[in-house]
This record gives structure tokens, C-alpha cells and sequence, in this order.
């Protein structure tokens, strides 16, 4: 029985999975539901994330896990040991050495190769819910394609506050037909999603849902022609690696109103740090 | 006006249980013209309606619609995709209760531009200025694209939802009782209203109501209905004026200075 409940899941509850996932490919950006099963952590931390990770992981696999851009964050560390010790997989936080990487609201900033797969944690796979109570309703609108109201939602943004307003889970059209939830990633990595090489899996463990983006699929970030769709990111430097082309977090250093911003992925602002980039505020940090 | 029907349907029947909605009608309606279908409650008026505008599937009969291009399509058999194109493009449907058709919690000028961005619109600018249009089309100031509906008048409300669906300028509208639950002096005004913009752009309208006097008003012909049956129909004066079925005499003679 070698190989078996390899990864934590039973091979019939994998096999299940896998199922959902070829019809998710097949349908770019459609939701599958699927039987998401109890798992050793809360909803809301990545059951669905975690169970297609689960069943997409073989044993020559090398695993990354991000938390909010960071590999050292709870939640990071925990489901990469977790699957160290059910699967027995290499695990890794740099980007291009991994083949399997699981995220909570971030893509790395490395551009992502055709022979790795991105895993999302998605709490809310349909991008109408706030819009529209009824999922009977929702499902309609997506067979038939009725997506008015979504730019209706945009409509308002503009009206009211003179831009569009949706920060992260901002929603994409995938492949001209299907609209979706990118999974609260911040707009600013929306663009990453368009053409990328890598397969592209959510994966909504509470919500029962799973869904994709195969590689090479157009994804368009919802816009009006005179609003177009822009990413929003602080206008600084990276603190540390004086990167000006990543995502920023925004750190407080102090309680005098001290804050530093840093890039929000760990190992892309650790690699350009080793490749001697420095920060305004990275000098600081060698001084003390 | 055309030889060709713009909807027109055969045999229609429709039974609730043992009740019957619908009993062998047939309707039909010219491009631009008003028909009225008048009736006591429950005499089958929404029914009708419901069926013609393929909302509802009758048991027997078919309902023929010509698009644009000359061709017949038949409502119950067409994919839902396509019905649901024309619903939100050719036709449109006016309900008694704006709140049924208005999105409470989006603004004026979004529940305007819904249909249009439905219809794939994509320009902020030229969605807001039809917005803008529309609501002075319909006698709402400009000023108050931004606000939400509920504070609006229920008047206001039934305007706003007049502009909402002729945004698109459909060829057909449904109309269930537009006026009612309004004041006189208010409905007053929306009848003139419909008149001005059905007649302006050559709509063509199936209006349900139960009062006689806006039937009068508003449309072009009138089909009078009792328990599921088309009673009688013809041009609405000669109908009103001159009453052939004694059901119609007594619709008639029940209202005063009809």
C-alpha cells in the first residue's frame, strides 16, 4: 500500500478533485463545484487552496508556500510543513526553484514558467455576490453571459468617488466569456494573470468551488474605455531592496508616525537584497 | 403601418390548476401600436402578458415575434440566451411596482445605464450623458443622477424606471398597470408622458390595466378579457363607444364618465 494517502487526502477524494480540475481547465474560469472536505485547519486559512494543492502534488514536486506575499507568516510556514510531512515533498520559499505554490492574496513577482502551477486560496468564488443575493441568479447570469451589472457596480465607483474603487479582488473577464474572482489579490497583480505561463488553480474550500485560468488564457481586468483599468500601488521605493517595480507593504516602525514600506514578496526583495539592491531605509537596518 | 405583425400569438391557453388563465387567445400587434388589455382582477390580463413576453410558458399556442430583419421567432422555443437579449435590448417591461425593475441601492443614473451596459456599452462619458438625457426625457432633474431611488417619489420612481427601459430603444414594451398606485394628478402626468415618448419614438406597447379611462387615453386598439377568454376586441373608441359584448357593456357602463 506504498503510496497511499500520500499528501494527507485518500486517493478517491483526490481523484474527485482531479475531476473538477480538468472540467475547471476545460472551462476557463467556471466554477466546478466539488465536495470539499473537512481539513486540519479553520475555513477561511485555505481548505480549498489546501486540497488542490493536495491533489495536484507528486512526490518529486518542490512546494511554496505565500502568505500575503511573506513565506515566514503562520499561516505560510504551516501548510508548507503540513504537506513536509504528509506528502514528504522538497519545500522551498524561492520562487523559481518551486513547481507547486500555494498563495493567500498575492503572485510573485517572478515572472511564473509553463512547468509550475499557482494554487489560490479563494474565500468567495463569485464575483457577483455582493451585487446579487440569489445564486440561482448568479449562475444564470454567468450562462448567459449577462454581466451588466458588474459594470454597473464600476458605474457607481466612478460616480461616486471619480475612479473605480475595488482595490483587490478586482474582477476579470477570462478568455472573453467567463467573469471572475481573482481571489483578494490586490489589482496591482492583475495584470500578472493575463497570458501567464504557469496553470492557474482556485480553489474555495468553504464555498465548495473550484475553478482555473489554463496558461496562455487572455484575462482582462474589467474597465470603461475612458476609466481603464489602472494598478494601484504606493508611490515609493522598496525600503529594503529599493525595488520600484514590486508590491509594497506598509510597515510601522514606530509610534511617532515611523513607517517604512517593503516589498510585499519576501523572497523577491531577499533575492535583490543578496544581489546587493539597497533601500534607503536597508542602510539603517546594517547601521543598527 | 406595416402589413406585418410585430407579435402576434395563436391559441394561447393556460390553466392554474382549475383555474383557467387563458383560453384559446389570439393577439396581435402591429410596430408603434398601443394595445390595451382590459379586465376585471384575475380575468388572466398579467397572464397574457407573462405569456406574450415569454416570462411564463403557456400549455397550448405559440407566440410569433419578427425581429428587425423580417424574421419570426418563436418566444417559447427560442434559446435563453437569445430571449434574454431581447428582453434587454428590443423589448422592455414596464411593472406596477418600480421597485420590482429598479436596483434600490444603485444610483439613478446606474439603474439608467444598466441596460446599456448590459447591451455591452463601455464608455463611462457616453453612458452618463444618456443617462442625463433620459432622466430630462422623463422629467427628472439632471441634478439627481447621483442620488438612489429610495429618495425618490413614487412618481419619480415610475419615470425613472421608464427611462431606464427605454434607454435602449426597444421596439416593444410590456406595460403592467404603469399607472398604478399613483394619484390622480401624478398619473395625470405620467400618461402623458407614455403618450409623448411612445408616439415620439414608435414604440409599440401591450399595456395591462384595469381602468378604463387610461386604456382610452393611451392606446390605439383594446382587447377586453373575462375569465381567460378575449371577449371582445377592436379600435378602442369604436370598443368604448359602442360595446358589442355584454360583459364590455357592463366594463363600460360601471365607470363613470368613461
Amino acid at each position: 500500500m506504498k503510496g497511499y494517502n500520500f499528501a494527507y487526502l485518500d486517493e478517491q477524494t483526490k481523484r474527485m478533485i482531479r475531476r473538477s480540475l480538468l472540467k475547471a481547465v476545460a472551462i476557463p474560469g467556471h466554477q466546478v463545484p466539488f465536495g470539499s472536505r473537512e481539513m486540519p485547519l479553520p475555513y477561511g486559512w485555505g481548505t480549498g487552496g489546501i486540497q488542490v494543492t493536495a491533489s495536484v502534488l507528486g512526490a518529486g514536486d518542490v512546494l511554496k508556500v505565500i502568505d500575503q506575499g511573506a513565506d515566514d507568516t503562520t499561516n505560510a510556514v504551516s501548510i508548507r510543513r503540513f504537506f513536509a510531512r504528509t506528502a514528504g515533498v522538497r519545500t522551498t520559499t524561492v520562487t523559481t526553484e518551486a513547481t507547486v505554490i500555494q498563495t493567500r492574496h498575492r503572485i510573485p513577482e517572478t515572472q511564473l514558467r509553463e512547468n509550475q502551477i499557482i494554487v489560490y486560496q479563494v474565500p468567495q468564488p463569485e464575483p457577483l455576490y455582493r451585487l446579487e443575493p440569489s445564486r440561482v441568479e448568479t449562475r444564470r447570469m454567468h450562462a448567459l453571459s449577462d454581466y451588466g451589472l458588474m459594470h454597473v457596480k464600476l458605474y457607481e465607483d466612478i460616480a461616486r468617488y471619480g475612479q473605480i474603487s475595488i482595490s483587490y479582488d478586482y474582477p476579470v473577464l477570462v478568455n472573453h466569456r467567463y467573469l471572475m474572482s481573482p481571489s483578494p489579490i490586490p489589482a496591482f497583480d492583475n495584470p500578472k494573470m493575463h497570458m501567464m505561463p504557469a496553470l492557474q488553480l482556485f480553489g474555495a474550500g468553504r464555498e465548495k468551488r473550484i475553478y482555473a485560468i489554463p496558461p496562455w488564457t487572455e484575462v482582462r481586468s474589467l474597465d470603461f474605455e475612458d476609466h481603464p483599468f489602472r494598478a494601484i500601488n504606493a508611490p515609493y521605493p522598496c525600503g529594503l531592496c529599493g525595488a520600484t517595480d514590486s508590491y509594497l507593504d506598509e510597515v510601522i516602525t514606530d509610534d511617532r508616525g515611523g513607517r517604512i514600506f517593503v516589498c510585499s514578496d519576501t523572497d523577491h526583495c531577499s533575492e535583490r537584497q543578496a544581489a546587493g539592491h539597497v533601500g534607503a531605509d536597508g542602510w539603517q537596518d546594517a547601521a543598527q | 403601418m406595416s402589413d406585418e405583425t410585430l407579435i402576434a400569438a395563436r391559441g394561447l391557453s393556460l390553466r392554474f390548476g382549475a383555474i383557467p388563465a387563458l383560453v384559446d387567445v389570439d393577439i396581435d400587434l402591429w410596430p408603434g401600436e398601443m394595445l390595451a388589455i382590459v379586465g376585471e382582477s384575475g380575468s388572466g390580463k398579467t397572464s397574457l402578458l407573462n405569456v406574450l413576453s415569454g416570462r411564463l410558458a403557456p400549455d397550448a399556442g405559440a407566440v410569433w415575434y419578427r425581429d428587425p430583419s423580417g424574421q419570426l421567432h418563436d418566444v417559447h422555443t427560442m434559446p435563453a440566451p437569445a430571449l434574454r437579449t431581447l428582453h434587454r435590448s428590443d423589448w422592455g417591461f414596464v411593472h406596477q411596482d418600480p421597485r420590482q425593475n429598479l436596483r434600490m441601492n444603485v444610483s439613478a443614473g446606474g439603474n439608467v445605464g444598466e441596460r446599456l451596459m448590459a447591451r455591452g456599452a463601455r464608455h463611462y462619458g457616453d453612458i452618463r450623458g444618456q443617462a442625463i438625457d433620459w432622466l430630462e426625457q422623463v422629467e427628472i432633474d439632471a441634478d439627481r443622477i447621483d442620488d438612489l431611488p429610495r429618495t425618490f417619489s413614487g412618481g419619480m420612481l415610475q419615470r425613472l424606471q421608464i427611462a431606464r427601459t427605454l434607454v435602449t430603444h426597444p421596439r416593444l414594451v410590456f406595460m403592467d398597470e404603469p399607472t398604478g398606485g399613483l394619484d390622480v394628478s401624478v398619473q395625470a402626468r405620467l400618461l402623458d408622458l407614455i403618450r409623448g415618448l411612445v408616439t415620439r419614438l414608435g414604440i409599440a406597447v401591450v399595456l395591462v390595466t384595469h381602468d378604463i379611462a387610461v386604456a382610452r387615453l393611451l392606446a390605439h386598439r383594446i382587447a377586453v378579457m373575462q375569465r381567460g377568454r378575449v371577449v371582445e376586441t377592436g379600435l378602442t373608441d369604436q370598443v368604448l363607444d359602442d360595446p358589442q359584448h355584454p360583459y364590455t357593456q357592463l366594463l363600460v357602463s360601471s365607470v363613470l364618465n368613461a
